[in-house]
């Protein structure tokens, strides 16, 4: 239990750190090296809660795809005379506003105490299904309950390739 | 120490969003906005988990819930990079002011 405890703060500093790193670095590839780091603590994040499956696809999609996407861009586009430029632009009163809400709900919820939070208790009982990893059970589910919405998912993916391509086809 | 409950993992989901949305609200490069957006993507991700997680380890409605926010995160992320590079080409621009062809 103590080391789930360590753990976890490590994985929200990491997270937490890796996040304040990307929205204030100037240089975008920076920006794009401090996402990882974040990225990563939210993959130990999924790993603490026995989410092994997501873990995997959360370091091979955005670690391994997503972020080399970015680099790419980064190389692609010429950002040089972009990063020393101003920095942020004049949205601080709606970032502010969006702070105070936020800082508004955490303070309702501490003030309310532990009342605040009521989880529901699993209607069926918590049991470990005999014998089944978490990506079995994963799998199960998304091929059984949920076949529908990942047939539509690929063809959204579908269409996202083709419309990234003919987006950044110089002529068609 | 306290073990780590459903409500640490609420308490760390809400910071990273309100990161992400600061990010996407006071940057100006649209690159930096993008990476800003998938932070907050990440956010409804380790909600979903934790609640998955709350639920018992028989249940993984919440971790396929996950899989499909990914799904959605790369196929924007493919799109706007190409919106990106189309827009690169034509305005000489990433900074997300700059682009101001409906403004007037």
């Amino acid at each position: 239990m103590l080391i789930d405890t360590v753990f976890f703060y490590i994985f929200a500093a990491m997270t937490l750190l890796g996040a304040v790193l990307t929205i204030t670095r100037r240089n975008p590839v920076h920006s794009a090296i401090s996402l990882i780091v974040s990225l990563l603590g939210v993959a130990g994040l999924y790993l603490l809660q026995g989410a092994e499956f997501l873990f995997a696809a959360q370091i091979v999609l955005y670690v391994g795809g997503i972020m080399v996407l970015f680099l790419f861009v980064i190389m692609l586009v010429n950002l040089d005379a972009a990063a020393k430029e101003r920095e942020f632009s004049g949205q601080w009163p709606v970032a502010l506003a969006a702070v105070a809400a936020v800082a508004a709900l955490a303070g309702w919820f501490l003030s309310r105490g532990k009342g605040a939070f009521q989880i529901a208790a699993p209607a069926y009982g918590a049991v470990v299904a005999g014998g089944a990893g978490n990506t079995e059970r994963v799998a199960d589910s998304l091929f059984q309950d949920y076949l529908l919405p990942f047939e539509i998912a690929s063809i959204l993916l579908l269409v996202a390739v083709v419309g990234s391509v003919i987006m950044a086809k110089k002529r068609i | 120490m306290h073990p780590i409950t459903t409500v640490h993992y609420l308490a760390l989901s809400a910071a990273l969003l309100l990161i992400g949305t600061v990010g996407v609200l006071t940057r100006r490069n649209i690159v930096v906005v993008l990476m800003s957006i998938e932070l907050i993507l990440n956010a409804v991700n380790i909600n979903l988990v934790a609640f998955s997680h709350a639920f018992g380890a028989d249940h993984v409605h919440g971790q396929v819930f996950a899989i499909f926010v990914i799904a959605d995160a790369v196929a924007e992320t493919a799109v706007a990079l190409g919106i990106l590079i189309a827009l690169f080409r034509n305005k000489e621009t990433v900074q997300a002011d700059e682009i101001d062809l409906l403004k007037w």
